[in-house]
């Protein structure tokens, strides 16, 4: 099924009419395409969150609309009847492994579904086969959901979102705060997400590493608007822009700046390692590379 | 310079913990710092990371046949814990957990008024304090409203305020953006060196591991390498089983091996990468 999501003209102003009024949104023009990954990037308070929490009407519009799939969200949007919105547009938060509360990680991944309205018989079920999609073996089911390491209960957590079976997964900083092992198996599991399940994935992150290996979009917001929008390979050209907002660019991108700052040469500035091993051969003397290297 | 001291010793330590089965925490861990060192404590989650700092800063029930703890040349017992502590200041992971005044200076105060120094005196050591993690504009604030990075920073001046030896950071910068990393890092190096601060940190991060003098890896509660930054990134790949991120430069010339590219084996920094390359450009 098509889920685009489109904004138009959309700004979001917390506490409005209030003393304590204050704009974080404003001129917000985007499609997110069905079955694509877009990367959420910003400083912290940049609105990156406050977007986001649009995409399944858990914040509406001050003006302007969201567009989700044949839903069209308005600043006059009534909140009844949003559940069906919701239930196709999952959210993991940050840290959502403080949201964990049940007694056994199957009884946890069941509640979403049982609290739409599956029986506890066909909830289980679903959630013993989440486990699998998040990579946790299926005797963690029986445990209690603390007595699992932080990147497991995070899988935990994401497995509850997923047991919704929605067709939108939006992810808020999955990563944060685990080692880079932990880090990894988190990303894995979302490409894998995206490419056999086919979400569609919205990922807000602060790893430029993320954005290059996984994204075939990225917006950077900055300021409560969207300061650019478009393919990692072509965002990430403006490495003299992005640097100067502080945000970086992939290792790999830094690296081959040096490298032309010695007399290299790029077509376009790489990305990713491999991109870059590439794009260095032919500017290797032929001494130096072994004949038979399988491509 | 002073002749080397050795502030922190560890001698053949053990721990498990009340009611585990299994593998200790620790076991038979042996260790030296020098006042004036950077040690680096790496590891994947229960490793036993966490539980050594603990250990160190007398936070563990530890009995006779534990092994002993020396800090500032005083064994840790129960009667001797306070003085130790008063030696040790540990900046922990979540930002948010640690704050307990109205504002920025009540709280870099609060272990001031808990060891009774005279007002006077106070207000001297959190403004000092203060200017040292370049905070002193918020010392009105509210904590809450700040950023993660500007948080740690309140609680490290809270730390030094006290003037210990050491300061532990335990996974001080892990729940940071970028910025707030770089941030904390450079006020702990520059705090390091003004005040001749020994410091113990336990990271997953490869940017404060590398900024150590030495790394020491954990693993199941023992200790199974230590060494200089350069020589424990040479193990490439296999940082990722000991917590920590493979350094750009290992994971460049890992992808240049895989195209075919003979490279030496031997450890290069970015610099020392970028040099290579580039000569080897230029003879082409």
């Amino acid at each position: 099924m098509v889920m685009d999501i489109t904004f138009q003209n959309v700004a979001y102003t917390y506490q409005a009419d209030t003393p304590f009024e204050s704009q974080a949104l404003h001129d917000i023009n985007l499609t997110i395409k069905s079955h694509s990954f877009t990367a959420i990037i910003g400083h912290t308070g940049s609105g990156k969150s406050t977007l986001v929490q649009h995409l399944n009407a858990l914040l509406k519009p001050t003006s302007g609309q969201v567009k989700i799939g044949q839903r069209v969200i308005t600043p006059e949007t009534s909140n009844k009847n949003l559940k069906p919105l919701r239930r196709k547009v999952g959210m993991v938060f940050q840290f959502p492994e403080n949201q964990l509360f049940e007694e056994t990680v199957v009884k946890d991944i069941a509640f979403g579904p049982m609290n739409f309205g599956v029986s506890a018989a066909d909830a289980q079920q679903t959630a013993l086969a989440m486990l699998d999609l998040v990579g946790l073996p299926q005797n963690l089911a029986q445990r209690s959901p603390f007595d699992l390491s932080g990147g497991q209960m995070r899988r935990v957590a994401i497995a509850g979102v997923l047991a919704m079976e929605p067709e939108v997964l939006i992810l808020d900083e999955p990563t944060a705060g685990l080692d880079p092992a932990g880090r990894r198996e988190i990303m894995g599991m979302v490409a894998k997400l995206h490419q056999q399940q086919h979400l569609t994935v919205v990922l807000i992150t602060h790893h430029m590493e993320d954005v290059a290996n996984y994204a075939d979009c990225v917006v950077v917001m900055e300021n409560g608007t969207i300061a650019k929008v478009g393919k990692p390979s072509v965002v990430f050209q403006d490495v003299a822009w992005l640097q100067k907002q502080q945000l970086g660019v992939p290792e790999t991108t830094a690296f081959a700046l040096r490298l032309q700052k010695h007399g290299f040469k790029f077509a376009q500035l790489p990305l990713t390692e491999t991109e870059l091993a590439q794009a260095l051969l032919p500017q290797l003397p032929q001494g130096m590379v072994a004949r038979t290297h399988d491509e | 310079m002073t002749a080397l001291t050795k502030i922190i010793e560890v001698e053949h330590l053990n721990f498990r913990y009340p009611q585990t089965e299994g593998r200790p925490a620790l076991s038979d861990v042996n260790l030296a710092i020098e006042q004036g060192e950077w040690v680096a404590i790496i590891g994947h989650n229960g490793s036993g990371k966490s539980t050594l700092a603990k250990a160190i800063d007398g936070l563990l029930p530890l009995d006779k046949d534990s092994g002993t703890i020396r800090v500032a040349g005083i064994t840790l017992t129960e009667d001797h814990v306070w003085d130790i502590r008063s030696k040790i200041g540990m900046v922990f992971q979540n930002p948010d957990n640690q704050f307990v005044g109205a504002t920025v200076e009540d709280d870099v105060a609060f272990g001031l008024e808990n060891i009774g120094l005279p007002r006077a005196e106070m207000q001297v050591r959190v403004h000092k304090a203060l200017d040292r993690v370049r905070m002193t504009k918020f010392a009105q604030r509210e904590p809450a409203r700040l950023s993660g990075g500007q948080k740690q920073r309140v609680a490290i001046a809270g730390i030094i305020a006290l003037q210990p030896q050491i300061i532990i950071l335990d996974e001080s910068t892990s729940m940071l953006d970028p910025n707030g990393r770089i941030e904390v890092l450079q006020t702990v190096r520059q705090l390091k060196d003004q005040e001749n601060l020994t410091v113990l940190s336990i990271t997953h991060d490869i940017d404060e591991a590398a900024s150590a003098n030495r790394i020491i890896v954990l693993d199941d509660g023992e200790i199974k390498e230590s060494g200089r930054p350069a020589h424990i990134f040479q193990y490439g790949e296999r940082l990722i089983e000991m917590g920590l991120d493979v350094p750009y430069a290992q994971r460049l010339t890992a992808a240049l091996r895989r195209q075919g590219v003979t490279v030496p084996q031997q450890y290069f920094t970015e610099k020392e990468l970028v040099d290579w390359l580039w000569t080897l450009h230029s003879k082409m």
